[in-house]
C-alpha cells in the first residue's frame, strides 16, 4: 500500500486546474504520465532532488485510473482529497445542487465503521 | 497587561459567504435566518473592540502537506494571503489579504516553546477557510491584524483530545500575561460532527445529531471535564470521518475555562450543525 502516493496524487492534481481537467479526460493516461513525471517529485524541493522509490501499487493505479472513489475509498485514501477532487470532476455533469454529492455517498452505502484507516 | 476580551468558538462553513450574497429570491429556504444568525454573532465581537485576533483553524491540505506535516503551526508574517484556488472553485470564496500582528506571533511562539509545546511556525502562510470563514462572518470590514495558529485534525497521527485543551488554556495564560495595552480576542472555528468523503455526507441534518446536542451543552457549559470523559481520538471516528474537527472547539474550550459562555446559539443546517458561542472573561464590553 502506498497510501500516501494516492494522496499526493489527488492532492497535487487538485490544485492544479490543467490537471484537474486531464484527469477528467483522460484518467488512464494522466495517471501513467504521472506516476512517471512526478510521483517522486518533492514537493518543496527542485526537480533534481527528487525521490527515487515511490510507486503505485497495481490496484492503486487500477482504481484512479478508472475514477473508482469507492476502491479509493477502500484503500484509506484521503476521503477529503478524493471528494475534493470529485467535486471538481464531477459536479457539472449534474443539474441539481448536491445531486453528485449524494450519488457519491449512495455508491459509498456499503461501507461500515470503522472505516478503512487513513494513516499514512 | 493585554487584556483578552472575548472568546469565540464557532463552526466555519465555507458556504456561508455564496449564501449570504445570493438575493432573497435566489437563496435557499434557509439563508435568512443563517444570515440573521450570523449577524447576531458578528456583534458579540463587535462589542469587545478587539485590537488584535488570535485565530485558530486548520489547514485542509492547501499548504501544509504530509512530507512536513506539524501538529499545530503559528503563523509569524506580516501579512496572509487567504483562500486557494480550489477554495474559489467550490465554495466561491473570494481572495483577501490579512494583516499579521508579528510581535505576539513572536512572543506566543517564545513563551510556548518554553512551556513545552514545540509549536511550527511559518514566515509565509497563505491561510485558507478555517480561518478566512470566521473573518468573512464575524469582521467582515478585515481590518484587524491577526495571528493565524494551526491544528492538525486532519491527517493522522493526531494531537489527543487533552492535548488540544491543554494548548487552549497554554494559549490563555499566555494571552493574559502578554505586555501589551492591546485588547485581544481569540476566534477559533472547527466542527461538530461532520462526514466528507464517505457514505453519510450532505444529508439533511449532521451525521450524529445526538452528539451535536452533546458538544452544544458541553460548549455553552463550560463542562470540559464532561466532554473530555467522553471524547477520545477513537470516539470521534463513529459520528463522521471529519468530526476530529472538534478538538478546535476543545482547544477553544480549554482557553475560556470552566465558565458558561455569555453567548450560545445553534442552527441546523443540511450536512452539520452550526455554532456559535462567545465567552466575555473579562465582562461583557469590559
Amino acid at each position: 500500500m502506498s497510501k500516501y502516493l494516492v494522496n499526493k496524487f489527488l492532492f497535487t492534481v487538485d490544485r492544479d486546474p490543467d490537471l484537474v481537467e486531464r484527469y477528467r479526460a483522460d484518467p488512464a493516461g494522466t495517471v501513467a504520465w504521472w506516476e512517471a513525471e512526478r510521483a517522486n517529485q518533492i514537493l518543496n524541493c527542485v526537480a533534481g532532488e527528487a525521490s527515487t522509490w515511490l510507486a503505485f501499487t497495481e490496484a492503486e493505479r487500477e482504481a484512479l485510473a478508472t475514477h473508482d472513489h469507492v476502491a479509493l475509498f477502500e484503500m484509506g485514501a484521503h476521503p477529503f482529497l478524493t471528494l475534493t477532487l470529485w467535486i471538481a470532476m464531477f459536479e457539472r455533469d449534474h443539474s441539481e445542487p448536491l445531486a453528485m454529492q449524494l450519488d457519491y455517498a449512495a455508491k459509498l452505502r456499503h461501507c461500515a465503521l470503522p472505516y478503512p484507516d487513513i494513516s499514512t | 497587561m493585554a487584556k483578552l476580551v472575548a472568546i469565540l468558538a464557532t463552526t466555519h462553513h465555507p458556504f456561508f459567504y455564496k449564501t449570504s450574497q445570493l438575493p432573497p429570491d435566489e437563496a435557499a429556504p434557509f439563508a435568512a435566518e443563517w444570515v440573521r444568525k450570523v449577524e447576531a454573532y458578528r456583534a458579540t465581537l463587535t462589542a469587545a473592540r478587539p485590537d488584535v485576533l488570535v485565530m485558530v483553524g486548520s489547514d485542509h491540505f492547501h499548504q501544509l502537506w504530509l512530507d512536513n506535516m506539524p501538529p499545530f503551526l503559528v503563523g509569524k508574517a506580516p501579512h496572509y494571503d487567504g483562500n486557494y484556488y480550489n477554495e474559489e472553485r467550490e465554495f466561491g470564496l473570494p481572495r483577501l489579504v490579512l494583516k499579521g500582528h508579528e510581535e505576539l506571533s513572536g512572543y506566543i511562539l517564545r513563551e510556548a516553546l518554553d512551556r513545552e509545546f514545540d509549536l511550527a511556525f511559518s514566515n509565509e502562510l497563505r491561510v485558507d477557510h478555517s480561518i478566512t470563514c470566521p473573518i468573512i462572518t464575524v469582521r467582515p470590514q478585515n481590518d484587524l491584524p491577526i495571528v493565524p495558529i494551526y491544528t492538525n485534525i486532519f491527517a493522522p497521527p493526531l494531537p489527543r483530545p487533552e492535548r488540544f485543551v491543554k494548548l487552549g488554556r497554554t494559549l490563555r495564560e499566555l494571552v493574559d500575561a502578554w505586555p501589551s495595552d492591546l485588547r485581544v480576542a481569540v476566534v477559533g472555528t472547527g466542527h461538530l460532527s461532520l462526514e466528507l468523503g464517505g457514505p453519510r455526507q450532505f444529508g439533511p441534518h449532521g451525521p450524529d445529531p445526538e452528539l451535536d446536542a452533546k458538544a452544544v451543552e458541553w460548549i455553552a457549559n463550560g463542562d470540559i471535564d464532561g466532554c473530555l470523559s467522553e471524547v477520545t481520538l477513537d470516539s470521534l471516528h463513529a459520528p463522521g470521518n471529519a468530526t476530529h474537527g472538534f478538538m478546535d472547539f476543545m482547544l477553544m474550550m480549554g482557553l475560556a475555562g470552566y465558565h458558561k459562555a455569555d453567548y450560545a446559539d445553534n442552527l441546523d443546517l443540511f450536512h452539520t450543525m452550526e455554532a456559535y458561542f462567545t465567552w466575555y472573561p473579562n465582562g461583557v464590553g469590559e
